[in-house]
């Protein structure tokens, strides 16, 4: 027994240590991802953001260095307060608030302190920093805007939110990322790939060297520089031009499809969103529903699309051969069909063949076309649905698939959508239900964009491309396939002529005689669009909304525009002039009709859109 | 010296088993130490190129021991002990204070800590009076004087202080018992070291009330099997254990200098761990942890470059061997500390003197207790006492005292072999 003791102890022993080593090393795998977290940094190197430039290569957006005061609270030692704050530019309350906070998220990882200082205020701060221990300067890298428009096209960047990282591993919380317009759709190509390094630590956090001397470290590659299809001189007259209005423009090119000018008015000034206000401004951006300067009113503004339609209704009503380009239609001040009240029309000589209808913008005219349409097949449900398929053919009624991020689809009703509404086949309905389409009034509603793209579509004699706004990737040369390739429409290609030669006396004799420029050809359509909201529960009318289409010169055309003035009234009151002075703009580079850029630029509308919310009666069209 | 080599039957298991050690240490003090930044590997300011040259001393003194005759040992036991005894009285005056403890001789930038040699010097004391041919270990007299050998230099070394190296003569009550001492006083030292360690850790009031705990669970256990427990005597017992450790509290905050107390929570591990969570043995658990079955690889451990443990060439030099070796590297070092003890007892048993059976299970016995302590302390298992894992710990005094002790062993055996 005296002699066992020990040489059992010790044989128990080998055994609790060798079990005890195996529960550490083999069983319980949790040591192996604590010892990880433990010793390992990962250290990202951010690249160089992309530039992007407009058609012509002017920079638009370069980048600018952003310094970032950031804290490790634990490692902080007593220090001047009053002097700190004092170079800061903050109050002992502010430094108190701020430092609690930032302790309460950790205080042994870092967090900002105060963002984005600027150069110089960087410049006085640098030289002191070894005062205060625990706080040092982070550089960041940010947006620097060359231009003050465009802020919707361009979009911005902003730290990346939790969904976006719980989608894509690629993103850490607190990296910027893309959130708007082309920041947003070319993110992979703008930003780069950003390198890595992992760096061994001791216990106190120190950086000891590169883990395992480097092997899974890999270097940041630069983002891709872009090129917009914009032409910025174009976009900021635009801007200028949409001044106290709302509404939008959008130019392109017909025979390639690049959007020349998106104008989404109001807007702001990009460099808003950079710096030390950018939470600030953004949210008074954000917050203001009423003007609403962050909603893209040309992508995502829903409207009915007025008189231009009409020459849509013309080219269906051709196509489907129910009426001849030479016959007259009567007019009698409205077409009658039957209903409570006719479809009115203005005054105009009588009758009109389809050029003639077309310059006079007769509703009359277009209701007989339509009407016929929808007839010709045995039930409206068919008429209704061959009309709807020669309207998808323009792209319209659903999304166009153009390069930004935002977007509606429109709406071109179908059978269905009537069945519905009204209860078939309980009751029956006829195309005279519906007869305000042939007008664009009615159901049919159109973003500012896909208006524009008909107006191509017209302008080009039949066939449209897929509207972009990337020109090329700087040293790539390549844009995507989809928007090179040629969309033909369900409608002959001869019967867009005579469509044009409408459009042609629009300009030269009709509702739009009051805009014509010396020396160019312009073919266009007025639209005057009867609109209503909402306040407070109650339905009201407002001022017609401002509707201008247009395509210069007349043959082999260099520019398509679709503006829209919300309750601007008459379609050549605001819409036809902002599109003849971007037209003349854009191809001749300067303004001969003085009178006509003074009367827009100095416009106003505020007090129309100030007028539902008044709460007081109010006139409108005047 | 021809007969010398032929008369040396030198036990070569002991042998291979204190290289491969040595060897399993000198490598991974090499990657605790060891910095990307090293450029020559001959710089004296390195720990590893120093155990390097301890190493390479060892084999001197090695050589040393072996020469000398066996006898020497036997008959100078008591002036070795005498003169170990003084060079801890020494350290008073001319020691050197490291740490917060004065357990050092000084000479330029080398230490010498008589503590790591008086363990040899006391288990030849020990030896040479349990073999006394009139010592009887059940005798008062005899028990209390053998006691005295062990409770001298502890004292000395409690004082310095060093509490870590001073529990460690608890191990000497492992050779007394295997000599005839009652079992009763192996409890009572297990119980002892227990109450000390464990009110120091955990502190008083949490260890009265586990003892008092204890005793009822126990008292009870026994009422239940109808045995008729007499109450008096547990009470009896529960109170001379929480009045045992409110004298060690009592002892460290009263009659402690504030420099003891710093030294017993270094030892204590309470230094580092400021905030009590059990920093050091939490490292040391994912350092250990996340070497899986053969570890990262030499020099390849995280825990280990990035320092998280601490101590870790010297107290905690197992951890590294956990990461960087894996399940099969630490398991494979436990076998070699758990056949080198078992072959240390098998020899103990075939000495034919006392003396060296004595000295045999005192090493075997001390072997034990620091690996028991340091691989528990270090796994987990055990609250943590700074004390080194033999052999393979950083250190030139730890080394030479555990060759010193080793090594007077080897030689002890060798010749009593020969005369049998």
């Amino acid at each position: 027994m005296r002699k066992l003791l020990l040489l059992a102890l010790v044989l128990v022993t080998g055994v609790v240590f060798a079990a005890r080593l195996f529960y550490l090393q083999i069983y319980d795998t949790s040591y192996q991802k604590l010892s990880e977290n433990n010793a390992i940094k990962v250290v990202y190197d951010y690249p160089q953001r992309g530039y992007i430039f407009d058609r012509n290569g002017k920079l638009l957006v370069t980048n600018q260095p952003s310094y970032d005061v950031m804290v490790i609270p634990r490692n902080v030692k007593p220090l001047d307060t009053l002097e700190f704050c004092a170079l800061l530019k903050i109050t002992k309350e502010d430094f108190i608030s701020i430092y609690k906070k930032d302790s309460i998220y950790s205080t042994r990882l870092p967090s900002v302190f105060i963002p984005q200082l600027t150069k110089s205020e960087y410049a006085a701060l640098s030289e002191k920093m070894y005062k205060y221990e625990g706080f040092y300067i982070q550089k960041r890298s940010l947006r620097d805007y060359q231009v003050n428009h465009s802020a919707n096209v361009l979009g911005y960047i902003s730290e990346v939110n939790e969904r976006t990282i719980k989608e894509n591993p690629y993103y850490q919380m607190g990296e910027l990322i893309g959130t708007g317009g082309v920041e947003k759709q070319y993110e992979d190509i703008l930003r780069g790939t950003k390198g890595v390094k992992y760096i061994q630590k001791d216990r106190f956090n120190r950086d000891i060297g590169p883990y395992k001397e480097g092997i899974y470290d890999t270097l940041p590659t630069r983002g891709h520089d872009i090129m917009l299809t914009i032409d910025a001189a174009l976009q900021d007259y635009g801007e200028k031009l949409m001044v106290n209005k709302r509404g939008g423009i959008i130019a392109i090119e017909p025979e390639t499809g690049e959007i020349l000018a998106l104008v989404a008015a109001p807007n702001y000034d990009p460099s808003l969103l950079v710096g030390r206000d950018r939470s600030k401004n953004f949210s008074k951006l954000y917050y203001d529903t009423i003007a609403k300067p962050l909603y893209d009113r040309v992508l995502q503004g829903e409207y009915p699309p007025g008189s231009p339609f009409k020459t849509l209704t013309a080219l269906i009503g051709l196509q489907e051969g129910v009426i001849a380009l030479d016959e007259k239609i009567y007019c009698h001040g409205g077409y009658n069909y039957g209903g409570s009240k006719k479809l009115g029309c203005h005054h105009h000589a009588t009758p009109l063949s389809m050029i003639g209808g077309i310059a006079n913008s007769c509703n009359s005219y277009f209701a007989t076309v339509y009407r016929r349409t929808i007839d010709k097949y045995p039930t409206p449900q068919e008429g209704i649905d061959h009309w709807r398929q020669h309207l998808l053919s323009f792209g319209l009624g659903n999304y166009l698939g153009y390069d930004l991020p935002v977007g509606k689809k429109g709406l071109i009703p179908d059978s269905e959508y009537y069945n519905h509404f009204y209860q078939y086949p309980k009751y029956n309905w006829y195309s005279t239900a519906t007869i305000s389409n042939s007008i664009g009034q009615g159901e049919v509603l159109l973003t500012p964009i896909q208006m524009v793209n008909f107006t191509t579509t017209i302008a080009n004699r039949g066939y449209y491309y897929t509207p972009h706004i990337l020109k090329k990737i700087v040293d790539l040369d390549t844009i995507p396939h989809k928007f090179t390739e040629k969309h033909l429409t369900s409608i002959d290609q001869k019967y867009f002529e005579p469509v044009v030669e409408g459009m042609n006396d629009v300009y030269h004799y009709g509702t739009a005689s009051s805009i014509q420029i010396p020396g160019i050809e312009i073919c266009g359509k007025t639209g005057t669009a009867e609109n209503y909201i909402r306040v407070n529960g109650k339905r009201m009318q407002l001022t017609d909304h401002s509707v201008f289409v247009a395509f210069a010169p007349k043959d082999n055309p260099k520019i398509a525009i679709a503006v829209f003035v919300e309750n601007g009234y008459w379609g050549s009151r605001w819409a036809g002039r902002i599109a003849g002075l971007m037209i003349e703009k854009y191809l001749h580079g300067e303004i001969s009709r003085k009178d006509m850029e003074d009367y827009v630029l100095n416009g106003s509308l505020m007090e129309e859109y100030n007028k539902p919310y008044t709460g007081e009666p109010f006139k409108i069209n005047q | 010296m021809a007969n010398f080599s032929r008369k040396l039957q030198l036990d070569w298991w002991t042998i291979v088993l204190y290289g491969l050690l040595v060897s399993v240490g000198w490598i991974n003090i090499y990657s605790a130490s060891y910095t990307e930044s090293t450029q020559a590997f001959f710089d004296f300011s390195q720990i590893y190129f120093k155990q390097l040259f301890f190493i390479a001393l060892s084999i001197v003194l090695i050589i040393f021991i072996l020469a000398l005759d066996s006898k020497f040992y036997e008959r100078f036991s008591s002036v070795i002990y005498l003169v170990s005894l003084a060079s801890l009285l020494g350290l008073f005056v001319f020691g050197k204070n490291i740490n917060g403890a004065t357990s050092w001789y000084a000479f330029g930038s080398f230490g010498l800590q008589p503590s790591e040699f008086a363990k040899a010097a006391t288990a030849l004391a020990l030896g040479k009076y349990v073999s006394d041919i009139q010592t009887n270990m059940n005798e008062w007299k005899h028990q209390i004087r053998s006691f005295l050998i062990i409770v001298l230099p502890a004292l000395l070394i409690i004082a310095q202080p060093d509490p870590g190296s001073a529990l460690v003569y608890a191990a000497f009550l492992f050779p007394m018992y295997r000599e005839g001492l009652h079992y009763i006083f192996l409890l009572l030292g297990f119980m002892a070291a227990a109450l000390f360690v464990g009110t120091l850790s955990i502190g008083t009031k949490w260890m009265a009330l586990m003892i008092a705990a204890m005793a009822l669970a126990h008292f009870l256990f026994r009422l239940k099997r109808n045995k008729r427990p007499k109450w008096l005597r547990y009470a009896f017992v529960t109170i001379l254990c929480i009045g045992f450790s409110f004298s060690v509290n009592y002892v460290f905050n009263t009659v402690f200098e504030q420099r003891h107390r710093d030294r017993f929570n270094i030892v204590l591990g309470k230094e580092v761990d400021e905030k009590g969570i059990g920093y050091n043995t939490n490292q040391s658990e994912i350092a250990i942890g996340s070497g899986g079955w053969t570890g990262k690889g030499w020099l390849q451990g995280t825990q280990t470059k990035g320092n998280f443990v601490p101590e870790q060439h010297t107290d905690y030099i197992f951890s590294t061997i956990g990461e960087e070796w894996g399940f099969l590297g630490s398991l494979a070092v436990v076998v070699l500390f758990v056949s080198l003890i078992i072959r240390l007892l098998v020899l103990s048993e075939r000495q034919k003197s006392i003396f060296g059976r004595v000295y045999g299970y005192s090493v075997a016995s001390i072997l034990f207790f620091h690996f028991f302590v340091n691989v528990g302390m270090v796994t987990g298992l055990l609250p943590t006492i700074g004390i080194p894992l033999p052999f393979i710990s950083y250190g030139g005094s730890g080394l030479w005292g555990f060759t010193i002790l080793l090594f007077i062993f080897v030689k002890l055996d060798a010749t009593n072999y020969i005369h049998s």
